[in-house]
This record gives structure tokens, C-alpha cells and sequence, in this order.
């Protein structure tokens, strides 16, 4: 237990997050510790774990002094665990929850399990000993698209073509190969991202667009928002915390696209953009809702709003009760009367938004009702602004 | 004894020569292309299949999820491919339906500049199943049904209109359409419009315009004309008055 380190849980220099496993208690050798309950991470350089409640409690073993790993299967109320043998501490190691520890090894228990897949993950990170090569230079296999030909001079057409084509097939080759499983993916995700991009552009230059299927572009369109850390369960535990900085993180994506679709926008849409935005980790309506309905009472610049007729809208604040009433009244007063139709035209909102524009103003006393059967016509209230 | 580059024929010699080679040049970039689309399709494919086979592996690593998501955005492939399990047919669990809700939306919030939020339901499904790509199992009115009625507690915004045989999905709430404002535009020359007016002026589908038409009716907005022999005429009573004075 005297080889952990108290830690911010960010990552290093060079170091990649692997696995992560929740419900992971720590044991020094066989006894229990506080470290009870929490979220277990396999990176290439570290084990980290964080406290369930409490989210400044993380710690975190260097790899450098795991010795070897075994596994000890679940039994009658009893989880699955792993034993990890340490080395000595070092004698520069930073402060952790503990000076002295009688065990040269810990176990951590899997109360959810998922210790085979975090086995798995161990076993490799520590063959691949990421933490001594440093952040020194990252795999030089296929970085460098070295044309083997290149170097020799083929003058000619033929020469040119034969380039081409050996580029091609290089190209061709890198593609398949990556996209042999799924760790050589992860390993060459950057270059297959540029890849992805320049192909893409250079058949939108020759083409005009990929596509003209308006559907297609508009994903793209939403895919590429991406949001890069979306608040989840496992982040972000259960209950209140987690819908606040769900409201929190909604507002951030949101407030630009409300703001430019007019100010409002239906949660219908919020729920299609902000999953797109967030990729495969989705969000269900329940949550979004429950969320959306925080977010007056965190202050944040949009909020959620129930129309008589039961549609939901997300609302930015631009939109707040008094600088409508301001407005309309204003507007009233300059053209001596209107119609929620002519405001409608006027301001470039729906006709119903209009209406209820000139209502909520009526009932705070900034205009007044001539009703005919021709229309519902407002006008200044001058009983309440010209003096007696 | 030779010369070179000098006489009619050295010249014609030479255009020919630059003609071969622009042709040339030409046929090596329109290979060049070919090969691009090929490798365009092969990651296309890969992708697909990826999202498919590998989707909580995918999820489990921020960094590469948003790398993976960076592909998708640019080659057009849709991350979301579930595929709908026995439990999703039977209980509605699993993310089958609620994937399936947000391609939905997508699809409707597409096309809703070209058909103002109203679209048929079986236009809906097709595009869907479109969209999906390659793996998409074949998707069914009813899926579309059971997937939209997860949404039901976003509110009544995104609702399905029975048309008897069929069904029209409205993605549009009336609080948000500008067909009206539109219309009224529109009538302001004459007070009235026609229905056959918006769809040829604004090449609106009939039923896009008649709900409109409907729904402004209902409002106190417009009134009916049906003594008018080329046909029904709403008339705006608000538009009057200024025509008459």
C-alpha cells in the first residue's frame, strides 16, 4: 500500500488511458482499506483509482513496480480479485496514503467485475512498457510514408505513374492494416483521421461535396462537433451531481446553435444534436429532460420552457420575459397599433410566438386589446402612460 | 545536318506532343480520383463494421472515441449501428430505439427546409434506412413508431399525424413554423390565398399547406370561402381592412 501516490488524476506526458473498470476496492495484502468503493484506470504508464464520492481521494501505482499479476477467482460472496505483487518502493516517490506497509502486494477486488478485461489490459500494458521510452518518439512504423522508390530517379511518365501507383497501394495497404483489429486502429487513429480529411477534401474539390444527400451532410455536420469528455454516469456518479454538470455541459454546446436557430429550439433537436455531438455515449430522454430542468436554477444562459400546447423548448436568456415585454411594447407604441400577425412579420417569429408576445405584454399592462371580428388588434395603453 | 524545332511539321509535331501529354495528365488525375473514391468506400466499410463489432471498446477510450467520431464526421458514416436485439423487439430495452430516435430527428431536421418539418412516413423510413448505411437491419414502420414514442416525454413538439392509410410525422410545432408568417406574406396583396396558390408559389406538398391553412383557420386567422368557383379561398380579415381604405 506504501507504493501509492496521492495524484490529480490527469494523465502525463506521453501516458494513454487503456481501461477503466468501476466498484474496484483496493486491499493492503489482506486487509481492507478506506479505499473501498471506486473507479479502478489502467493507463500505459499507471494504475489509477478514484474514490465514488469523494473526487479528490485518487491515487495512483506506477507500472515500473508491478512485479507480476495474479488472478484469484470469485467465490461464495466473494468478488473476483487481482493480486499485485510490488517491488520496494522507491526511495523518491511522492507522497501517498500510506508510509508503511507490511505487504509487498495489494489485491484489488472487483465488486462489479470486469477484472478479466482489466487483466487483459494490465498484462499489456506492462509488456509494452510504455514508461520507459518516455515521450520520446512515438512508433516510427507508419508514420513516415517514406516512398522506397522515390529515392531512386525514374524520369518519364512512366516514371510518374509507377509513383502514383506505388503511393496508392502503400496507401491502400495502410488503410487495411490499420483496420485490422481493434487496438491497431486505436494505435494509428491519428493518421487514419488526416487520412480520412484529405481524401475527404480532395473528392470535395473534384466533386463539388461527398454527397448531396442533405441527411448525410448534416451529420457530418453534427459528428463534428464532438464533445470531447461528455458528462456521464461513470464520471459523474448518480443523482444531482451528475444532472448539474450535465445542465453545465448541455449549456456550453448549446448556447451558439439556440442562439443562431432564432433562440429557441425544441428538445426534440437538443436531444438529436447533443447525441450526435457526443458520439456513442448516449443520453436518454429521461436524463436530458431532468437536466434541461436544472438549468434555471443554476443561472445558466439557456433555460428550459413548457408552452401551453405541452411543447418543450430550450430558450436562451436573450429571450427573458422583460426584454420581450420591452420590446413589444416599444414596438406597439412606434406603429400606434398591430396584430400578432404583423408583429410575427416584423420580428421573423412564428405567428403563435407573436401572439403570446403581445398577451404576456398585455398582462403586465404594455398594451391593450381591441378585440373585432376582423382581428385582435393591440394598442398602447395609454391608461396607464399619458397622464389624467 | 539536322535540324530541330524549326518548319511546319516540327511545330505540328510539337502540338501534337503537348495534346498527348495534356491527355496524359488528364487520364492519370482521373485515376488518381478513382483510387481516391475506392479508398473512400474501403474506410467507409471499415468503419461501419468497426462501429458495429466494437462499440463498448470504442466508448471505453475517450481519446480514440472522438478520434473514431473525427472518421465518421468526415467520411459520412454513422457511428450508431445497434442493431435490434431480441430483448429490444420484445421489451424495448437496449439503445436499438433510442439510436434509431436520433436518426429520426436527423433525418427530419434535414429535410425540414424543403418540407417545413412535415414529412411521410414512409420517405421518413427510406432516408432512415439510408442513412443507417450498409448493416442497417431493415427498419419498420413500427420500429419507427416505438422509437419516436421515446421522445414522447420531450414534449409535444415531435408528434406523428394519423392520415388514415398512412402517416405524417411532424417535426415542427406551430410555435416554431414560420408557414404562417409566410402565408400571411403571401395574401397581403389580395387579403385571400388558395391552396393551390402555396403549392405552386411555394412548391409545398398539398398537405403541408392545407395544415397550415387548417391550423390558421383555427386560430381566428383565416376565414373559408367556399362560394368562389375555382375553388376554397381563406381569407385574412386582418389583411382587409388595409385593402379597402
Amino acid at each position: 500500500m506504501d507504493r501509492f501516490e496521492w495524484s490529480d488524476g490527469s494523465l502525463m506526458n506521453g501516458e494513454v488511458h487503456i481501461d477503466q473498470q468501476r466498484g474496484v476496492g483496493i486491499y493492503d495484502g489482506h486487509d481492507k482499506t478506506s479505499f473501498d468503493y471506486g473507479m479502478l484506470s489502467v493507463t500505459s504508464h499507471r494504475i489509477i483509482w478514484r474514490d465514488h464520492r469523494n473526487r479528490n481521494s485518487v491515487i495512483s501505482l506506477p507500472l515500473l513496480s508491478v512485479i507480476y499479476l495474479e488472478e484469484q477467482p470469485s467465490g461464495f460472496a466473494k468478488s473476483a480479485k487481482i493480486i499485485v505483487h510490488l517491488s520496494a518502493a522507491p526511495s523518491n516517490k511522492s507522497a501517498g496514503p500510506s508510509t508503511y506497509s507490511a505487504h509487498s502486494y495489494i489485491r484489488l477486488s472487483f465488486r462489479e467485475s470486469g477484472e478479466h478485461d482489466i487483466l487483459r489490459s494490465l498484462d499489456e500494458a506492462l509488456q509494452a512498457k510504455k514508461w520507459e521510452q518516455t515521450s520520446a518518439p512515438l512508433s516510427q512504423t507508419g508514420t513516415v510514408i517514406k516512398d522506397p522508390f522515390s529515392a531512386r530517379h525514374r524520369p518519364g511518365i512512366v516514371g510518374i505513374e509507377r509513383s502514383i501507383q506505388q503511393k496508392n497501394t502503400h496507401t491502400n495497404k495502410q488503410i487495411s492494416v490499420a483496420f485490422e483489429d481493434l487496438n491497431k486502429l486505436i494505435q494509428q487513429a491519428k493518421e487514419m483521421v488526416s487520412l480520412t480529411k484529405s481524401i475527404a477534401t480532395k473528392i470535395k474539390e473534384k466533386q463539388g461535396d461527398i454527397t448531396e444527400n442533405e441527411t448525410r451532410k448534416f451529420k457530418s455536420y453534427l459528428l463534428s462537433m464532438g464533445i470531447p469528455n461528455p458528462v456521464t454516469r461513470e464520471t459523474h456518479g448518480t443523482g444531482d451531481k451528475y444532472y448539474t454538470e450535465l445542465a453545465r455541459q448541455l449549456s456550453t454546446v448549446l448556447t451558439k446553435p439556440v442562439e443562431e436557430s432564432g433562440g429557441m429550439m425544441t428538445l426534440t433537436d437538443v436531444y438529436c444534436r447533443v447525441n450526435r455531438a457526443r458520439g456513442m455515449e448516449l443520453l436518454s430522454p429521461e436524463d436530458l429532460l431532468h437536466a434541461c430542468e436544472l438549468m434555471e436554477v443554476l443561472n445558466l444562459p439557456i433555460r428550459l420552457r413548457t408552452f401551453d400546447s405541452g411543447v418543450l423548448v430550450l430558450q436562451s436568456k436573450s429571450q427573458d420575459e422583460e426584454q420581450v415585454i420591452a420590446h413589444t411594447t416599444n414596438y406597439v407604441g412606434e406603429n400606434g397599433n398591430c396584430t400578432a400577425e404583423e408583429l410575427a412579420q416584423c420580428l421573423g417569429v412564428s405567428v403563435l410566438l407573436a401572439k403570446e408576445r403581445l398577451l404576456l405584454t398585455e398582462k403586465v399592462g404594455g398594451v391593450c386589446r381591441d378585440e373585432t371580428i376582423e382581428a385582435l388588434r393591440f394598442f398602447p395603453n395609454l391608461f396607464l402612460t399619458r397622464p389624467a | 545536318m539536322h535540324r530541330r524545332g524549326a518548319g511546319l511539321g516540327a511545330i505540328k509535331n510539337k502540338t501534337l506532343a503537348q495534346a498527348k501529354y495534356r491527355d496524359k495528365g488528364s487520364e492519370i488525375a482521373e485515376d488518381k480520383f478513382s483510387q481516391m473514391t475506392q479508398q473512400m468506400e474501403m474506410f467507409k466499410t471499415n468503419l461501419e463494421d468497426f462501429a458495429r463489432k466494437h462499440k463498448d471498446d470504442i466508448k471505453k477510450d475517450p481519446e480514440f472515441r472522438l478520434q473514431f467520431q473525427d472518421m465518421c464526421a468526415s467520411i459520412g458514416v454513422d457511428p450508431l449501428a445497434s442493431s435490434k436485439g431480441f430483448w429490444a423487439e420484445m421489451l424495448g430495452v437496449g439503445d436499438f430505439y433510442y439510436e434509431l430516435a436520433i436518426q429520426i430527428v436527423e433525418v427530419c431536421i434535414a429535410t425540414s427546409p424543403k418540407n417545413g418539418g412535415l414529412i411521410n412516413i414512409e420517405e421518413l423510413r427510406d432516408k432512415v434506412e439510408c442513412a443507417r448505411g450498409r448493416n442497417s437491419q431493415s427498419i419498420s414502420i413500427d420500429d419507427l413508431l416505438r422509437a419516436i414514442k421515446k421522445l414522447k416525454i420531450l414534449g409535444s413538439g415531435f408528434t406523428v399525424i394519423n392520415m388514415g392509410s398512412t402517416s405524417l410525422v411532424q417535426s415542427i410545432p406551430g410555435e416554431m413554423s414560420m408557414d404562417h408568417t409566410k402565408i400571411l406574406q403571401q395574401a397581403q396583396k389580395n387579403g385571400f390565398i388558395s391552396l393551390t396558390d402555396l403549392t405552386q408559389n411555394f412548391k409545398w406538398e398539398p398537405e403541408r399547406a392545407a395544415r397550415a391553412l387548417e391550423f390558421m383557420v383555427k386560430q381566428g386567422l383565416a376565414w373559408v370561402d367556399d362560394q368562389d368557383s375555382s375553388g376554397r379561398k381563406y381569407w385574412f380579415p386582418s389583411l382587409c381592412t388595409n385593402i379597402g381604405r
